[in-house]
């Protein structure tokens, strides 16, 4: 009986976490695009995204069928002027708040396309959340020296 | 009253006219360079590498020209593409001045960058960019030379890895002299004013 209880109990709460849940819900992506590099090299997508949300909406990846490998990083740079990636495993967009993954930070290596992308494609990427909301967004492929933030 | 306003407006002025003429005087000579001058504490530009077209090339074969050295990676997704980005942009402003610049992007990953490879790289960037790439103690020598620091990061399950680098771009006049050092910091205004100063003919070297 108190099983069933703590069952009910149990499943309610994920009733109500998924009805109220989906971070990727309050999230809004604008100036979505991708730097290709020639060849085989990994390229970047950057994108602005706008958490309209009351709580944080945590990124914790994304994914897409263009590329076997789609992974966050950031770029950093020490005080002694060197560049380093680092991987990056969740980033909070705080509520309410902006979070931009672009040039020289924040930004998906990608990288295994699965056919050559060209200039002027657009190639669907879903961002993934800590809550397992996903949000497809639609990124503009752009050339190597593509230099204005779009 | 009004006499006595007029002076103090009279006043004013003169005040403001001296001070004009004054910060005019001053603009006799402005500190010429906006990037960092490296004059005298760098060496000359010196190297043995090999260019994206396979072939052989020294420092001397860059002579006439004014250089941007900068060390990076084609793997490298991120900022890599941002500098010659940047850099493309400064070209273009510089218009037809730009034929008397090369931009010199040493790979800091010689294993993976070859120079076909490094060809496709900088020729998506900008006609001027030139790949340079050698045997890993060759271009290690060059990375001392200017303390332009590189490791390579510990690798990754599948074989793939990181390479950190420094950012800096060495700038060195047409007769090899080390003279400016940018920043990915500085703006595109401040390279095309310094490379105006560098690349025009009343500059005494």
């Amino acid at each position: 009986m108190l099983c069933r209880l703590l069952f009910l109990l149990a499943s309610g709460v994920m009733l109500a976490g998924r009805a109220q849940a989906a971070e990727a819900d309050h999230v809004t992506a604008s100036h979505a695009w991708i730097r290709l590099l020639p060849g085989e090299l990994p390229a970047s997508g950057y994108v602005a995204l706008r958490n309209n949300g009351v709580s944080n909406a945590v990124l914790v990846g994304a994914h897409s069928k263009a590329y076997a490998s789609v992974m966050l990083h950031q770029s950093t740079q020490d005080a002694g002027g060197m560049d380093r990636m680092t991987t990056v495993s969740r980033l909070a967009i705080p509520a309410q708040g902006e979070v931009s993954l672009a040039p020289a930070s924040y930004h998906l290596m990608l990288e295994q396309a699965a056919s050559p992308p060209k200039v002027g494609d657009t190639i669907d990427i879903t961002l993934d959340f800590a809550d397992g909301s996903h949000l497809p967004v639609a990124f503009l492929v752009r050339p190597a020296n593509a230099a204005d933030a779009n | 009253m009004k006499l006595l306003r007029l002076a103090r407006l009279i006043c004013l002025l003169t005040i403001l006219l001296a001070s004009l003429s004054m910060s005019a005087c001053h603009q006799d000579q402005p500190p010429p360079w906006q990037l960092s001058d490296i004059s005298g504490h760098m060496p000359d530009l010196s190297f043995q590498l090999t260019d994206d077209q396979g072939k052989t090339v020294t420092a001397a074969d860059y002579r006439g020209k004014v250089t941007l050295l900068y060390f990076g990676y084609t793997h490298c997704p991120d900022v890599c593409p941002l500098t010659l980005a940047h850099l493309h942009v400064v070209m273009q402003q510089l218009g037809k001045l730009s034929d008397g610049v090369r931009i010199l992007f040493v790979s800091v990953d010689p294993t993976r960058d070859t120079p076909a490879v490094l060809h496709g790289y900088v020729s998506a960037f900008d006609p001027h960019a030139v790949g340079l790439t050698g045997s890993p103690s060759d271009v290690e020598a060059l990375t001392k030379r200017y303390r332009a620091a590189f490791t390579r990061e510990p690798g990754k399950a599948d074989g793939s890895y990181d390479v950190s680098h420094s950012s800096g771009i060495y700038i060195f006049d047409g007769n090899g002299k080390a003279r400016l050092l940018a920043t990915p910091a500085d703006t595109q205004d401040k390279l095309v004013h310094d490379l105006h100063l560098l690349l025009s003919p009343g500059d005494t070297t």
